[in-house]
């Protein structure tokens, strides 16, 4: 029994990584005022380049860089489109997120079919011996680790930090952040770059851990899924948690309703999530006041330092 | 890649267009990328993103293909009318959904029309896989393919080039005078333009989200019938090479203009054809059209800075100024 149970919450807890790095990552760009609709195609491209390194250079050290670099480096694109340009963020995520798609399967042709084990797991000496709780929270890779301390630290930096409270400013009111003379677009290029970073990370661990090869598509909407993540949880870090645990449940649901011998046909069980998603999407929506007070005031909208 | 990049580019933009029947797959191609991109120009006008039109399409497919086989028996010119109406229909309840919960509760359009589209598309895996499945048909997930009278007419002796381009054609005419001669494309201007100008004029915006996503999807759903019934002929587990989102690209290339969008439309369909050519003649992947689509809007986003503004040479540094339109 004790191994069914570790078995579940593990595969909960592999389902929930990435969605946890890419919402965390989307909500401090969100947090500076900045929609980015691209994370898919930074999820994708962090994805790819994280296999290629592997591939390459046999370290997954550097594939986990990789993918974050690659990721970092997307976003990039949009910052300028959005910050520089002042073109539409919503049109300029779309394109973003086509790109990125269309980039990574070029990129990654020649790479289907390719396997690779795995980031190692780190134990801990002593500790992953300690019956439950060792296996369940101390035999994971570095990037489960790193999703366990990543919703602390950011809630940590908006809450507390000098820095946190600027982006807050910026994101509620560029305008004042403005007057005040902090540089509204290089903190809202800082914040772009921390989310395509993250999204690259989520792609890194898609492709090095969650299932360790590359498919073209293989984030398959989770990009989509971590933006309604960071509507549900209302821009704050601990529900982001929360929400991407709730989504790694769901996941399960779909792995083990086969084993158990539910006669559901595998598609409606891939339905799941994306229904799951608008449910919790229309749950959080319909009180309009909420969302008005918790959603940063200047999302979406365009800043020049000019005007 | 490996390959000489003047070889690439003629593979991939001219040599298509050296035959006649390229440029009726041409049509083929830009058909439904105008229908679902014009529909999607009105709803971008308005700023109702309705980013699930290949999910619309989807379902177009599977309602418009359903009666297909439902008549698979009966010879009449009925059947295809009737498929018609059913693949919009199909379409129109797919986008029904955003635009109900974004009017009732506020769900952003974005995230659920898009969620929908996964949806859609396990949802025709599962009855290509299953209930449709061709009883002659070797276990392949494939539905049988339809008969004649569910089949759209070629309207090209020798080429694939069918009816519903025809159609694309006049959903251009439509939604031209739709936008430059009727109070409701009056209304979807001035809504996107400025809201709350148009709340103050008394115009609803409920009823533009409602307008503009049924108007994606009958014309979303109508493409998907189109494809399935034309150069297809039967339900597969995937019937389109993400037009629905290409669609996206063609709006915003052809300026959100009916007739812009046909000719973006165009464009953009030389850019499958281009990426299939380039594939048979030069071995490289089909991936490169996503590559060559992402880069124009790119492109096309980066310029909307030159026209909204106007470079100044100032003695020794260029520095931007305001514009008209800003």
């Amino acid at each position: 029994m004790n191994e069914i149970i570790i078995a579940a919450v593990l595969t909960i807890i592999t389902a929930a990584t990435p969605l946890l790095y890419a919402a965390l990552g989307e909500m401090i760009t969100e947090k500076s005022g900045i929609l980015n609709l691209g994370v898919e195609g930074m999820i994708l491209l962090g994805a790819v380049c994280g296999f290629a390194t592997v591939h390459f250079t046999g370290s997954g050290t550097l594939a986990v860089f990789a993918g974050l670099l690659a990721g970092m480096a997307l976003s990039s694109v949009f910052a300028v489109l959005t910050l520089w340009f002042q073109a539409s963020q919503v049109a300029s995520g779309l394109a973003l997120t086509i790109f990125g798609i269309g980039l990574s399967a070029l990129l990654g042709k020649d790479l289907v079919g390719i396997a690779y084990e795995g980031l190692p797991k780190l134990f801990i000496l002593g500790i992953t011996d300690i019956p439950l709780i060792g296996p369940l929270l101390f035999s994971h890779d570095i990037l489960v680790y790193g999703s366990f301390v990543l919703p602390l630290a950011v809630a940590w930096f908006l809450k507390y930090s000098r820095a946190g409270l600027i982006l807050r400013a910026v994101g509620d009111s560029h305008d004042a952040a403005h007057a005040i003379g902090f540089s509204v677009l290089r903190i809202r290029l800082m914040a772009i770059l921390f989310g395509g970073a993250m999204s690259g990370l989520a792609g890194a661990y898609l492709s090095l851990a969650y299932s360790p090869l590359w498919i073209e598509n293989m984030s398959a909407g989770r990009g989509w899924i971590a933006l309604a993540l960071v509507v549900f949880a209302t821009w704050r870090p601990g529900r982001v948690f929360l929400g991407a645990y709730l989504f790694g449940g769901i996941t399960i649901l779909q792995l083990h309703a086969q084993a158990l011998g539910i006669g559901v046909p595998s598609q409606v069980m891939s339905m799941l999530p994306y229904l799951a998603t608008i449910a919790v999407l229309v749950l959080i929506s319909r009180d309009r006041n909420k969302i008005k007070l918790n959603a940063p005031a200047c999302i979406g909208k365009p800043f020049h330092p000019t005007s | 890649m490996g390959v000489s990049p003047s070889g690439a580019l003629y593979a991939f933009f001219i040599q298509p267009l050296t035959s006649l029947y390229g440029w009726a797959e041409l049509g083929v191609k830009a058909t439904p990328l105008v229908l679902i991109g014009i529909a999607l120009s009105i709803g971008f006008r308005a700023g109702v993103w309705n980013i699930g039109a290949e999910g619309q399409l989807t379902l177009g497919a599977i309602c418009g293909g359903g009666v297909a086989l439902l008549f698979y028996e009966v010879d009449s010119v009925f059947v295809l009318p009737l498929m018609i109406i059913a693949g919009m229909l199909g379409g129109m309840f797919w986008a029904a959904i955003p635009a109900f919960l974004r009017v009732r509760f506020n769900a952003n359009e974005i995230l659920t029309s898009l969620m929908l589209t996964y949806v859609a598309t396990l949802l025709l895996s599962l009855l290509v896989h299953g209930p449709w499945r061709d009883p002659d048909g070797f276990n392949f997930p494939e539905s049988r393919i339809f008969s004649d009278s569910a089949t759209l007419p070629t309207i090209l002796q020798g080429t694939r080039l069918h009816l519903g381009a025809l159609f694309a054609l006049g959903g251009v005419l439509l939604t031209w005078v739709l936008m430059a001669r009727t109070i409701i494309g009056f209304q979807v201007g001035v809504i996107g333009q400025a809201p709350a100008a148009g709340k103050y004029a008394g115009f609803s915006i409920n009823q533009i989200i409602w307008f503009t996503l049924l108007l994606g999807g009958a014309f979303a759903g109508l493409s998907g019938l189109i494809e399935v019934a034309g150069p297809i002929g039967q339900l597969l587990p995937s019937i389109s090479p993400g037009y629905g989102f290409t669609a996206i690209i063609v709006a915003f290339v052809g300026r959100l203009h009916p007739v812009g969008v046909l000719f973006a439309g165009l464009l953009l369909a030389l850019s499958y054809l281009g990426g299939e050519t380039a594939q048979i003649t030069m071995n490289l992947p089909l991936a490169v059209t996503g590559v060559f689509q992402g880069l124009l809007l790119f492109f096309l986003l980066a310029c909307d800075v030159l026209i909204g503004y106007r470079l100044q040479i100032k003695q020794t540094k260029t520095t931007a100024t305001q514009g008209v339109s800003s």
